[in-house]
């Protein structure tokens, strides 16, 4: 329709595989940091409650700085598991996945939080009466009841990872094919005198990109809702 | 045969309570003012609640001993407990709600007693609704038959009816006698109300703040009944 490039269409499937595979691995995190936070009282828990949303205060370079010096080939971290696990991060698409997860991460714990906060603890009481043990209860009763929440928080991570520009670029650079997403593309294009036509059709891109995550999280919810509802 | 005996100490706060008592087969009911205590009593029973002393048990089975450090988990009693507020679960369809105990305690599926459970209690029509659709009385009905059908040692009644307004009570009120009649599981029922234990109880256990101050049989309810005229 738009007649993309075969670049930008490399550029659209990054955004995406990024974004996704971001989101899947963020997701358990989430929801268990979401419990921690919703259900534990311990030692520390305002320090982890602050370091959780120092992602969305700090500027993204400052984030990605930090991943680069200590999830780079050098960095302690991911010299680790380099030598241990073959895993790289840095220059790779892996990284930028890391990085828009991390970007994305206190996005996703909010609701995750408040919607296991706002369950109510006496049907969980039910349940293990009914023969669950904390287990099944979790699964059968808290996870359900939490999933407009978790959906919720998956979308917010999602979105975020999808526009997240600023921590990816200073982590693992603009490389065409690797880690260059849709934001990068435009960035690079806005570069090059002239390239405002070319980028306008990656600003729609993202544009609809946007809408389309924003009105199937919606219908998502809706549905979870509706359960609840009736019918 | 005796088939719950409880002795149990437990301190909420300012209020103390200890409570002893045993029961036979058939309905015993806790009967007592609000704010007795007797709510908190089942919930120990069913083991949400830790007493600070005593112990619990269950025909012959020790469910609780402090003494000996014994607290059985409360998915590990296979106790029924019908709550006031029913506490359906919202994101299930009255049918699974029903068939959650079984499932949950690993039993087979046996038609012939989910049948006869359903009937017993008149929720076939309901059972491919959700909770959220039901009357406050469709509600309780489908407690009890969430509760029994996980087959329970014991059914605890924690005011079934409290939460019903008076036309709904009368509604609820003859399948519980139905229920102890058939005799399939020893209850326990709680309630504030002479007129309601008066129908269901075979034996009555009076809790006054936080102690019993007399057990024996349904002729308790009527020097309670000169206070208490409902």
């Amino acid at each position: 329709m738009l007649n993309l490039t075969p670049d930008e269409w490399t550029a659209i499937e990054l955004s995406l595989r990024i974004s996704i595979v971001a989101t899947a691995f963020a997701l358990p995190f989430g929801i268990a940091l979401g419990w921690l936070l919703a259900r534990k009282d311990f030692w520390g828990k305002t320090l982890l409650d602050g370091i959780l949303y120092l992602p969305l205060v700090l500027p993204p370079v400052v984030t990605g700085y930090l991943l680069l010096i200590s999830f780079g080939r050098r960095g302690p971290i991911g010299a680790f598991l380099d030598e241990h696990f073959g895993i790289v991060f840095s220059f790779r698409w892996t990284g930028a996945a890391l990085a828009c997860g991390v970007m994305g991460f206190p996005l996703m714990v909010r609701p995750i939080r408040q919607a296991l906060e706002a369950i109510d603890r006496r049907l969980e009481d039910a349940a293990a009466t009914l023969g669950a043990d904390r287990f099944w209860v979790f699964v059968t009763i808290t996870l359900p009841l939490a999933l407009p929440g978790i959906i919720a928080g998956a979308v917010m991570c999602f979105a975020r990872a999808l526009g997240e520009f600023g921590a990816t670029i200073t982590f693992v650079s603009n490389i065409p094919g690797e880690t260059q997403t849709i934001s990068a593309a435009i960035y690079t294009l806005l570069q090059v005198p002239g390239g405002e036509v070319l980028a306008g059709r990656l600003v729609l891109v993202a544009i609809v990109l946007a809408l389309a995550a924003l009105i199937l999280s919606e219908w998502f919810a809706r549905r979870a809702g509706m359960r609840f509802q009736g019918e | 045969m005796i088939v719950l005996a409880v002795d149990v100490e437990k301190k909420l706060g300012a209020f103390k309570l200890a409570v002893r008592f045993e029961a036979t087969g058939g309905a015993t009911a806790l009967f007592g003012p609000s704010g007795s205590g007797k709510t908190s009593v089942v919930s120990m029973i069913a083991g949400l609640l830790t007493p600070d002393r005593g112990f619990i048990a269950l025909n012959g089975t020790t469910l609780f001993d402090a003494a000996k450090g014994i607290n059985v988990p409360p998915h590990r009693r296979h106790i029924g407990y019908v709550f006031q507020e029913g506490r359906l679960f919202p994101h299930l369809s009255v049918r699974q709600n029903v068939d959650y105990g079984r499932r949950m305690s690993g039993q087979p599926r046996d038609a012939e007693d989910f049948a006869r459970i359903v009937k017993l209690l008149d929720i076939g029509p309901l059972l491919d609704r959700r909770p959220r659709l039901l009357s406050g009385g469709e509600r309780q009905r489908v407690a009890i038959g969430r509760a029994l059908l996980m087959r329970p040692r014991l059914l605890l009644l924690d005011e079934p009816l409290a939460s019903l307004d008076s036309g709904h009570k009368h509604e609820i009120l003859p399948y519980l006698v139905r229920l102890r009649d058939e005799g399939m599981v020893p209850m326990v029922y709680v309630s504030h109300t002479a007129s309601e234990v008066r129908r269901i109880a075979t034996y009555v256990v009076r809790i006054e703040a936080g102690h019993v101050t007399a057990a024996g049989g349904l002729e308790l309810l009527r020097e309670a009944d000169a206070h208490r005229p409902d």
